[in-house]
């Protein structure tokens, strides 16, 4: 078990090590200059321009910088934003919480409305699974910016149930009430493509023989889909929810842009347009970071959910 | 055992058809059968003439929208007739049915301890005493351990061992009636002769009445003590297993013993049945089996023989009375 998680932590070092390499070459391969932004479009000396570029190192060659930024971030220093002319690190840190609560009140709505969805459609043929997939193809269909534009016209402006973007919530209450909006917005497409996967995992295994023997050996009904299909079904239903756990933190770019909140996705917005190099490094990092991580997770569990995949390769007696 | 005992299985002129289009004769027609407690009857056929259908039917399982006709009685109570809370009290109790494939009847990812005690909970033993219960079956079915493999999971078994769990999980409600659908087909043969061995010593010592349903003739006159056949979804012939061996009276019974095959050296090459069995979609006028019989004549193709006695059995043919020869 211990060697197992040591050879994914590596195998994790390793893949954010080849990801920093490729973002950090392509952001500086992308055409524009930070310099240019710093200035403000402020006419400036050469002098001038010259000392702002070696405050950024931005003269040194590229493999140079990347091992002067690989260096501060191994020692938890991700450099300065160009554009806020603050620690990367704390200006991540004052946005993080936003982006964890909007991303977590999504997952939760995308794990109810998805699985309960799919075992809706499963188990009632006929008119209701017609609903169910006619509704999860028309919100997979739809992309986050336009769902946001149209829940915010709906909701906030004509039916004024909920907060338009904007606003400073103050207690946690409000916050999440300010947030269900962006979580919905940010929840829809996911939650449709989860329904999808749950309804044809439990068709899948409500066609087993052994849910037949079940209820030929008298088990109650309830008990045959709880313990026998939906258990059954857990393992795609898990595995693509953790991978969709990723995404949603990736879409908050749109979302948190479209409702305006305080995030880590407008960040990374506001980052890239102003060629905020270090930022826009310290934000696909971790959002890399975050995928891995889920996944090993996901990896983890997958085993506790199907006893016949045991990851350590122990010997069946 | 007297002839006014209540039999452990009573199927009444048992009909099962598809609603509308679907098929054109109905799955099983006018199928009467009778078990006696702690007898064992065998239903042999080949696949597609109804056998695993009239199995499943004296456990209420039937195709979706099925619609039937006559009785299935278990302990003389109408199973056709039954609610879904009724249904699932005989199948907890009354009535256990094991499946061809152990590998397939056991949720490969629960322990074989909930698969034993499972069916015990529902019908309100406590834990512990379920536990107690699946120990003792499984030490009874022959299993080393019982207490540990509990524990384990399916695929921790081999396939000869599953079967052994499944036997113990369906004697776990001391059940007057056991239908088996082929419970030997899967495995490989020398495993097959253990699992008719516990399973004909258990039934034996619990009185249990038994159907076995099989294509395998030799094993069904190995164990059982009288014998259907079935064609195109109806009963053709039964009789004592020895009399149907020895003297078949439907040409279909005796195309079946024709076609297993024999270790003894001088025993005759298997000769196949011509033809192919009658589909769903077919309905011949008269039998159903005269376009592959060597002895049909006009008549046959023409109307329907009715089941009746020959001899000590009953078959449904024109020419029961002629004997046949092979």
């Amino acid at each position: 078990m211990t060697r197992y998680l040591m050879s994914r932590l590596l195998g994790l070092t390793a893949v954010l090590l080849v990801t920093s390499f490729v973002v950090f070459g392509t952001v500086h391969l992308a055409p524009g200059d930070p310099v240019t932004f710093l200035l403000h479009g402020r006419p400036a000396t050469p002098e001038a321009v010259e000392a702002l570029r070696a405050q950024y190192h931005l003269d040194d060659p590229l493999p140079v910088q990347y091992a002067k930024w690989l260096g501060g971030v191994l020692h938890g220093d991700f450099g300065r934003s160009t554009q806020f002319h603050q620690d990367v690190g704390s200006l991540i840190a004052s946005r993080l919480p936003g982006t964890a609560l909007l991303v977590g009140y999504s997952a939760l709505l995308v794990a109810v409305l998805g699985v309960t969805g799919g075992i809706l459609a499963a188990l009632r043929p006929g008119a209701v699974d017609r609903a169910v997939l006619l509704g999860t193809g028309v919100a997979t269909a739809t992309p986050s910016f336009v769902s946001a534009i149209a829940l915010i016209s709906l909701f906030s402006v004509q039916l004024g149930w909920f907060p338009g973007p904007g606003g400073t919530p103050e207690s946690l209450g409000d916050r999440l009430y300010h947030l269900t909006l962006p979580a919905f917005a940010l929840a829809i497409t996911f939650a449709g493509l989860l329904a999808r996967v749950t309804r044809s995992a439990m068709l899948d295994e409500l066609g087993r023989e052994h849910v037949e023997v079940a209820r030929a050996r008298g088990v109650a009904r309830g008990a045959v889909v709880r313990r026998h299909v939906l258990r059954n079904a857990l393992g795609p239903i898990v595995t693509v929810g953790g991978t969709m756990l990723a995404g949603l933190l990736i879409s908050t770019s749109i979302v948190e842009t479209a409702f305006n909140v305080s995030g880590i996705g407008s960040l990374l917005v506001q980052a890239v347009t102003a060629k905020d190099f270090a930022v826009v490094q310290a934000i696909t990092l971790l959002s890399v970071a975050a995928f891995v991580v889920v996944n090993l997770i996901v990896d983890l569990l997958v085993p506790v959910i199907d006893p016949r995949l045991s990851l350590y390769g122990e010997a069946s007696r | 055992m007297t002839e006014y005992e209540t039999p452990a299985l009573e199927i009444d002129g048992l009909g099962v058809r598809l609603p509308g289009e679907q098929a054109a004769r109905p799955i099983l027609d006018g199928v009467t059968l009778r078990v006696r407690a702690g007898e064992t009857v065998g239903l042999v056929g080949e696949s597609g003439s109804g056998k695993s259908v009239a199995c499943r039917s004296v456990l209420g399982l039937l195709p979706p929208r099925a619609r039937t006709s006559g009785e299935v009685q278990v302990a003389g109570r109408d199973v056709l007739a039954m609610n879904r809370a009724e249904l699932a009290g005989l199948r907890a109790g009354q009535v256990a049915m094991i499946f061809q494939d152990p590998r397939a009847s056991v949720n490969p990812l629960r322990r074989v301890g909930d698969f034993l005690t499972e069916g015990l909970r529902g019908a309100g033993t406590p834990a512990a005493a379920a536990e107690n219960r699946a120990e003792e079956l499984l030490d009874a079915v022959g299993i080393r351990d019982p207490r540990g493999a509990l524990r384990r999971y399916p695929h921790q078994f081999s396939g000869g061992m599953l079967q052994r769990v499944v036997i113990a999980a369906a004697l776990a409600g001391e059940p007057a009636l056991l239908v088996a659908d082929e419970p030997t087909t899967a495995l490989d043969v020398t495993t097959q002769a253990e699992i008719i061995a516990i399973l004909t010593r258990l039934q034996a010592a619990r009185g249990t009445g038994m159907l076995f349903v099989t294509h395998d003739l030799e094993l069904a006159s190995a164990i059982c003590d009288r014998v259907y056949v079935m064609y195109a979804g109806r009963i053709v012939e039964t009789n004592g297993t020895d009399a149907l061996f020895d003297r078949p009276r439907h040409p279909y019974t005796a195309g079946l013993l024709a076609c297993t095959p024999h270790i003894e050296a001088a025993a005759a090459a298997p000769r196949p049945i011509p033809g192919r069995p009658v589909s769903l979609a077919e309905a011949p006028p008269g039998c159903a089996f005269a376009a592959r019989c060597a002895h049909a004549q006009p008549r046959c193709s023409e109307e329907t023989p009715e089941l009746a006695h020959h001899g000590d059995g009953l078959a449904a043919c024109h020419r029961a009375d002629e004997g046949i020869k092979l």
